[in-house]
């Protein structure tokens, strides 16, 4: 995508998300770091947006408007990539009604799950995923949860090699059968996995992020916020004054920046209902990003209050 | 589901409360003043069990399988599905309910006439299901608009079937009894994942329901008499 085009795509975003909401004031901040998807080397900005329960509206059109306008900002504060599932309700048919209210945003990269055991029915649900979004194909198909990888993973591979879609991924979340990711890691050629890393929950730095660097799989980071718990129990805690340094306002910059720190890692997804919160978790993926000690000491610092 | 004890019931909540109680007040606006009739089927119930016990009985079954075969239509099955997909294979027990209560009015299945404790408690959930849930929505200050209203809303439609059922006899009262009984403990355990305090309301009533029944079972296995006196009540019935 050239920078022409991209600049256009940007202007005509801010135009449509005017529109809907004030807030053509807050384009002015830096834009996201990239990181490459190492299976193609195309570059995607470091925070996506997440929809497990955000999205989850149902037929509310004052929440699907809010949803509408989460995105608006997302799209001009220059994320790319939403993630959804079948399994999140009505977040696939709330996301395709923004999508289409913003005019069809060409910036996104679409990322979709397979959540079905059997395997017959991958196809008619991927379809029907597609129809809810109002997209010609999704940019990534991920198998949920490891629900019957061992059929839709080949399916998915048949996909790709036909152009039906870009890249293929499984995906886990809160710690769970890192056994089976750390096998499909190095066994299949998939290009993302997805699983839940934050600054509490660790466990992935033992093997799957070192595994993702070494087999060349991008890595999607889920629950940053642990379900918004964290942010939660942190909100009345004063951010320590060393975290300024990196130009932050919040506990939840703060910790994303411990996420996006990690060189293994391509995106995170922080899901959230509202506007300032989606500028300001992108704005994390802007700037000073925390070296190795650091990283260490936002662990510690947050595990001991 | 692999490694299923690792999940909690956080996991399967896919909405936030505010979206839950959104849907309420959508639900009401589009079927206001429908409201009025079902709390008006809600005092017929109520006066018919107290004033008619033995020709109101088939009334009282009849008017509560078209309250549940509705809240299973209207509510799970067009709205609440929509955004927990678990809800519509829910509203086909709602269905369920709704036949066997129709089976109850046809069959004369059950039959009124209990005294004491036991009717009493049944009396007290009904009016709870009738004028206190209700209230709920305004008292956590959420306003009226999201009250939930007997024969529009599920939890005060079982609530009030649980009490009814306290104050009923009959063959099929094994039957009638567990989705009601299913439904409070699902609905109690959804607000208890959400953090609302309002989880106390369903669970309260299956509180007050179980220990009733107890007490009715312990008095019952002590008094020869009483067992006499409900066989022949069910003879007749």
């Amino acid at each position: 995508m050239g920078t022409t085009r991209r600049t256009f795509v940007r202007a005509s975003l801010a135009t449509a998300a005017s529109a809907l909401l004030p807030i053509s004031l807050h384009a002015q901040q830096a834009p996201p770091a990239r990181r490459p998807i190492p299976s193609t080397r195309e570059e995607i900005p470091i925070v996506g947006l997440g929809t497990w329960i955000t999205f989850n509206v149902g037929d509310d059109p004052l929440l699907r408007d809010e949803c509408a306008a989460v995105m608006a900002a997302f799209f001009e504060a220059g994320g790319r990539m939403i993630d959804c599932s079948p399994m999140y309700g009505s977040s696939q048919p709330v996301i395709g009604y923004g999508l289409q209210k913003l005019g069809r945003p060409s910036a996104l990269f679409s990322a979709e799950k397979v959540w079905i055991s059997s395997g017959a029915a991958g196809p008619p649900q991927i379809e029907q995923s597609r129809r809810f979004w109002g997209v010609s194909k999704f940019d990534l198909v991920q198998v949920h949860n490891l629900l019957a990888w061992k059929t839709h993973l080949p399916l998915l591979f048949q996909m790709k090699a036909a152009g039906a879609v870009r890249y293929v991924g499984i995906t886990t979340s809160e710690g769970r059968r890192h056994d089976l990711v750390e096998q499909i890691m190095r066994s299949e050629p998939i290009d993302f996995v997805q699983f839940s890393y934050n600054v509490v929950d660790r466990e992935a730095e033992a093997r799957l992020l070192p595994l993702a660097s070494e087999r060349g799989i991008a890595v999607i980071v889920n629950r940053p916020f642990r379900q918004g718990a964290l942010t939660d129990r942190l909100k009345r805690e004063p951010l320590p004054g060393w975290a300024r340094e990196f130009g932050i306002s919040s506990w939840a910059q703060l910790m994303l920046k411990f996420i996006l720190a990690h060189p293994a890692v391509t995106v995170a997804i922080p899901a959230t209902t509202r506007v300032d919160h989606v500028r300001e978790n992108l704005s994390a993926a802007a700037g000073t990003m925390p070296d190795a000690a650091m990283r260490e000491r936002i662990s510690a610092h947050v595990k001991a209050l | 589901m692999s490694e299923w004890w690792t999940y909690r019931a956080e996991d399967f909540l896919l909405f936030s409360p505010r979206v839950y109680w959104r849907m309420f007040e959508l639900h009401n606006a589009a079927l206001w003043p429908l409201h009025l009739l079902m709390l008006g089927a809600g005092v017929i119930i109520i006066l018919l069990i107290a004033r008619r016990p033995g020709t109101g009985a088939r009334w009282v079954a009849f008017i509560l399988a078209i309250c549940w075969i509705f809240v299973g239509w209207s509510f799970l099955w067009n709205r609440y599905a929509t955004i927990n997909w678990a809800a519509a294979y829910v509203a086909p027990a709602f269905a369920v309910e709704g036949a066997l209560l129709i089976l109850a009015s046809l069959r004369d299945g059950l039959a009124f006439g209990r005294r004491g404790l036991t009717a009493w408690t049944g009396y007290l959930i009904l009016g709870f299901a009738l004028a206190g849930q209700p209230l709920l929505a305004p008292l956590q200050g959420r306003g009226w608009t999201s009250s939930e209203v007997f024969g529009i809303a599920p939890d005060p439609t079982a609530m009030a079937t649980l009490g009814v059922l306290l104050l009923a006899r009959g063959r099929l009262l094994p039957l009638l009894l567990p989705i009601p009984v299913l439904w409070c403990l699902l609905s109690g355990l959804t607000l208890q994942t959400m953090g609302e305090p309002q989880a106390w309301a369903p669970y309260g009533v299956l509180a007050l329901a179980a220990a009733a029944w107890i007490w009715t079972m312990i008095r019952r296995r002590g008094s020869p008499d009483m067992r006499t006196a409900d066989v022949l009540k069910e003879s007749r019935t």
